[in-house]
């Protein structure tokens, strides 16, 4: 019995592998019937993305359950074996316990940090549960590993900062005005990174948006995918006034926007910031600009030397991380361990109360006349004494199985001792049989782009 | 056994101000933030028992030694504080707050705690009212001024491009901006209410309105330096030399606190 994920990602295949592996969402739960029906797989989930596959499964066991899941990878995908092998990586056990861990956490993207893979996982968490194809093995594990993220996002920094240029203008808007609601930008010239950084500012909360270019046609065409006001290039100066946050990035070969232009608005703003980015290459804002009060100029290589601080910053706090999830795996394996002993303590129970119950019956039987209050008496003394003799074993037992790896030893012995195998049945715990989680499961995190 | 309550409460902010600078440091500690908030809340409750305690015993509103102003300024810098934090929801406040609170007060520590003999012609509800006014003004231009400290460092690593740890730290620019002149705006309504009190109880005990004390003077340039402020904030002013001005400005209330009421003559000494 254990965990196992087998599956691919960015790291281990190139997106031509990804892409014939990929199962559609809507294909997912009949994908996870037919997993099920391969024997000795009692739960599974699959995640499925355009940066990774995986299916994650518990099964009876690990060796054998690896080999039935890309048998099913195969079959399903109509891909030979031997030509999955390559890309595949395998996790049985506490690898795999440790790398849900990192998955939820983002420490297995591609961006360190991107909150996206939560919501992703989450996502197939609920189709599974609504296949009802995960048990008490993968509820536990889907709904740790939701809490491991969280922590790691609470406790380190491993998200905090920008790691691309767009975002790092966001992030640098945001500490200048606080709320970017009611800020307008100034989009002057076109071009990818300008308009990328545009999209990002309107989807952090600013509403008006205005497109100054050479051509008017070009300025038009992206003032209506915008949403906002297109205005010929020689307008531009007068409607600065009026701008909190200017994009620039016209191609132009010397400056576009001057220092005395601007000296000339910031009064007329009474003295509110203005946000400059230059991302022209030559420079198109005067960097003399940035000494005016008020006035806040950064050009490409200020956001590229940010977004370099925040991807290292990132990757330092990756360890700490790390760190975490280690702590948190241990107290995975302490519950699943936890749970291998609770067969053998019901078993030992049963087995102990069903001889007390037998040789209390052949005495009572054979003596006459016991008043009810003496059959009472030799009932609660029998049962006194089981009590008393079963304490210390299962104090033992219980120890035993949640702390080191020896549990199973000592198991095997009690198992042996009290000849708990033979006689009796044991009660199946991780069967097939869906049970239903308590909690309510926790919708998408709020972050989540719909890149993939 | 009153002293006791006051040194709890110096304690508490100490023990506050390190949590706050901890979380400044560790800032994905947010429950540092919280429990520091709570200790300077209760720091705030021990020190408000302790002025309770020390007004019955000395059987009047105990503002009236050097000490009972800076433990009732400190006080009131507190409050302030705590209003604007659960107002605002801004821990890095109580980084830079809370020491000033503590530098304030630090001369608590030598100076004598007794309770002195007041003047009886003094003792009038004036004494109060006069006195609270003026401290919770005083006490809004410290907000103010550690806002506007706070705001020129941000302005500082933005021009710079110093984009590391005090960056992140610190709240945006505007907000600071706003908060700022927020704290003035009722600081400075206070304060001119302070000072209209005061020369109502002057006239009643002395009978002249103004009589050109050095505190009064102080006091007045005081005013209309925050006047200056508010009314240039109006007409468009903003940002960094607002920030300066409003640091100029309670400059003079600290000169107005600590060097004019110890030198000078009148009423206003200590």
């Amino acid at each position: 019995m254990g965990i196992v994920v087998v599956g691919l990602s960015h790291k281990s295949a190139p997106i031509e592998v990804r892409e014939k592996l990929y199962f559609p969402e809507e294909t997912i739960p009949a994908a996870l019937g037919k997993l099920m029906s391969y024997e000795g797989i009692r739960e599974s989930l699959i995640i499925s993305t355009c940066n990774r596959v995986e299916i994650y499964a518990s099964v009876a066991d690990s060796a054998r359950g690896v080999d039935r899941i890309k048998q099913f990878i195969s079959e399903y995908h109509g891909i030979a074996r031997g030509a999955l092998e390559g890309s595949l990586y395998v996790y049985p056990d506490s690898q795999g316990v440790r790398h849900t861990f990192r998955v939820a956490s983002s420490l297995d993207s591609l961006v360190l940090g991107e909150a996206q893979i939560l919501g992703q996982l989450k996502d197939a968490y609920d189709i599974a549960l609504k296949a009802k194809t995960t048990s008490t093995i993968l509820n536990k594990l889907i709904k740790k590993s939701i809490s491991v993220a969280k922590r790691v996002r609470t406790e380190t920094r491993l998200a905090e900062g920008a790691v691309s240029i767009s975002s790092a203008a966001v992030e640098l808007a945001k500490k200048i005005f606080g709320d970017l609601t009611g800020k307008t930008v100034m989009l002057l010239g076109a071009g990818e990174m300008a308009e990328l950084a545009a999209q990002h500012l309107l989807g952090n909360g600013v509403k008006n948006i205005m497109v100054a270019n050479r051509t008017f046609e070009r300025a038009e065409e992206l003032a209506k995918e915008f949403k906002g006001d297109a205005i010929r290039f020689e307008h531009f100066p007068d409607a600065l006034v009026m701008v909190d946050i200017l994009i620039c990035a016209t191609g132009a070969p010397k400056y576009v926007v001057n220092r005395d232009m601007v000296a000339r608005i910031i009064k007329d703003r009474r003295h509110r910031p203005i946000f400059m980015i230059d991302i022209s290459n030559p420079r198109n804002i005067d960097p003399e600009i940035d000494k005016v009060d008020s006035v806040y100029l950064y050009d490409i290589d200020d956001l590229q030397s940010k977004v370099d601080v925040n991807t290292e910053g990132r990757a330092k706090e990756a360890e700490r991380a790390e760190e975490l999830v280690t702590q948190e795996v241990e107290t995975y394996l302490q519950w699943e361990r936890g749970l291998d002993a609770i067969p053998t303590i019901v078993d030992l129970r049963e087995k102990v109360e069903d001889i007390r119950k037998r040789e209390l019956d052949k005495t009572l039987g054979s003596l006459n006349g016991m008043t009810d209050d003496q059959k009472r008496a030799v009932d609660i003394m029998s049962q006194a004494i089981v009590n008393k003799l079963l304490h210390a074993p299962l104090v033992i037992l219980k120890q035993a199985a949640a702390s080191t790896e020896s549990g199973d030893a000592t198991l095997a012995i009690a198992r042996k001792l009290f000849n708990l195998d033979k006689e009796l049945k044991r009660p199946v715990h991780h069967g097939k049989a869906s049970e239903q989680p308590g909690e309510k499961v926790p919708g998408p995190v709020k972050e989540r782009k719909d890149v993939c | 056994m009153n002293l006791t309550f006051f040194f709890a409460a110096v304690a508490l902010y100490l023990i506050a101000t390190a949590g706050y600078c901890i979380f400044f440091i560790q800032p994905e500690r947010k429950s540092i933030a919280s429990i520091s908030l709570w200790t300077t809340f209760l720091g705030f409750v021990l020190h408000f028992i302790y002025f309770i305690l020390r007004w019955s015993e000395g059987g009047r509103i105990p503002v009236t030694s050097f000490f009972e102003a800076i433990n009732a300024l400190g006080m009131g810098i507190v409050m302030v504080f705590l209003i604007m934090e659960l107002r605002y929801r801004i821990p890095a406040l109580g980084t830079f707050m809370l020491p000033l609170v503590l530098i304030l007060m630090a001369p608590a520590a030598v100076t004598s705690r007794q309770i002195a003999g007041l003047d009886p012609i003094l003792k009038s509800a004036w004494l109060g009212i006069h006195t609270s006014l003026a401290l919770l003004g005083d006490a809004a231009f410290a907000f103010a001024f550690i806002v506007s400290l706070m705001y020129l460092l941000q302005d500082h690593q933005l021009k710079h491009k110093r984009l590391g740890a005090i960056f992140h730290r610190l709240p945006p620019l505007d907000v600071m901006d706003t908060i700022s002149y927020r704290a003035l705006s009722i600081g400075w309504p206070l304060f001119t209410l302070g000072m209209i009190t005061g020369s109502i109880w002057a006239e009643s005990a002395w009978g002249t309105y103004w009589s050109w004390q050095p505190k009064e003077t102080a006091s007045l340039l005081v005013w209309v330096l925050y006047l200056a402020v508010l009314h240039l904030r109006t007409i468009g002013w903003r940002g960094r030399k607002m920030a300066y001005l409003t640091i100029a400005g309670f400059l003079f209330v600290l000169i107005s606190f600590f060097v004019v009421s110890r030198i000078g003559v009148g009423k206003h000494t200590f």
